[in-house]
């Protein structure tokens, strides 16, 4: 099976960021691809290099990358979200790209599921 | 890649695939900006040509009222956008019928036209969908 | 069509709108704050235990185990952890959250 995901909501505040990577993380361990994972309203701060959590506690954005990294996942970040949020190349944490809506839609049809992650 | 169609390349595998997609609409404008983003993904999602629903339910039913005057709380009025949507080809709103007589609201006081449909008739409309996106 | 809620239902309504749109055929999956409705002595248990009796109700065992409610479970509700919701995600045609 093939998964698209949207992430609506940004690290920490809520609990979509992570239940988003739990779910991703166990689809990919029962061999089921990963399509693309987009970032969408608050969700673009997931992307950010800037972040600094507590060393007790999971480090969110570098969860996120460690994924990509080893399981090649596609992570997309929405150019007009993140540009409200001011999420840019020069910010963006290495792994994540910025494109537009369109990346979402394509999960939708060339995906076979669609979940969203949301408050 | 062209800016009508969000950063994508309209290749093979995406033509020719048509999926039935449904937004779900539930939280009122401005208190928070889902239905502002959503709005824009709709706008984003008409050049693929998919078969595209609008759902309105709960406190979604609040987004296409009329008589949206934004200019005190300086926040862009968005409303004006729902009726853009027809010039997309995107024609299929729904209205819940109890959502929107708790609202005390009734057809006439939307700014498009929309098909109102019982709680069992969304629920069905909603079971045919391929994709359902909720914000 | 499987329908996730992750929100408390003393909180938002997204597990009463859930309820009047899952229909036979369908699961219901609650994760997040959505598990605190599969909690025995809460409003929420009754309409549940309705709902159960056409639709399978599913709550996300870390989700309960987090919040300090695995012993309130109610009865007839299904725990499964994130490969089990990978699972039901792929059973059912579409996913549908309730936010």
């Amino acid at each position: 099976m093939k998964f698209g995901i949207l992430v609506n909501e940004g690290p920490y505040t809520h609990q979509a960021s992570d239940t988003a990577y739990q779910f991703a993380k166990a689809a990919l361990e029962k061999g089921h691809k990963i399509h693309r994972i987009f970032f969408y309203h608050d969700g673009v701060n997931n992307s950010t290099r800037l972040t600094e959590p507590p060393q007790d506690d999971r480090h969110i954005v570098q969860r996120w990358q460690k994924l990509a990294a080893d399981h090649k996942v596609d992570l997309v970040v929405c150019v007009a979200a993140a540009l409200r949020r001011g999420i840019k190349e020069e910010n963006l944490a290495e792994g994540f790209r910025i494109s537009g809506l369109g990346q979402l839609i394509e999960s939708g049809i060339q995906a076979d599921r669609l979940v969203t992650f949301g408050d | 890649m062209t800016e009508s169609t969000g950063g994508i390349d309209m290749d093979e595998e995406t033509s020719g695939v048509v999926k039935k997609f449904l937004y779900v609409n539930r939280k009122a404008p401005y208190g928070t900006i889902y239905a502002l983003e959503s709005l824009e993904v709709v706008l984003i999602a008409a050049a693929f040509d998919q078969d595209v629903s609008l759902a309105f339910l709960d406190d979604g039913v609040y987004q296409i009222v009329k008589g949206q005057h934004t200019k005190g709380i300086d926040v862009k009025n968005f409303s004006p956008t729902y009726r853009a949507l027809e010039g997309y080809d995107i024609e299929k709103l729904y209205v819940e019928k109890e959502s929107m007589e708790a609202r005390g609201l009734t057809e006439d006081d939307f700014l498009v036209d929309v098909k109102v449909l019982s709680a069992a008739e969304m629920a069905d409309l909603m079971e045919t969908q391929d994709v359902v996106l909720s914000f | 069509m499987l329908h996730t809620v992750n929100k408390s239902p003393f909180d938002r309504n997204a597990l009463d709108t859930c309820l009047a749109h899952a229909k036979k055929g369908s699961a219901i999956l609650l994760i997040e704050d959505g598990v605190y409705a599969a909690t025995k002595g809460t409003a929420s248990a009754k309409k549940l235990e309705q709902t159960m009796k056409t639709i399978p109700v599913y709550a996300l065992q870390p989700d309960v185990e987090a919040r300090g409610m695995k012993d309130r479970v109610l009865d007839g509700v299904k725990l499964v952890d994130y490969s089990g919701f990978v699972d039901l995600a792929a059973e059912y045609p579409t996913v549908q959250s309730w936010l």
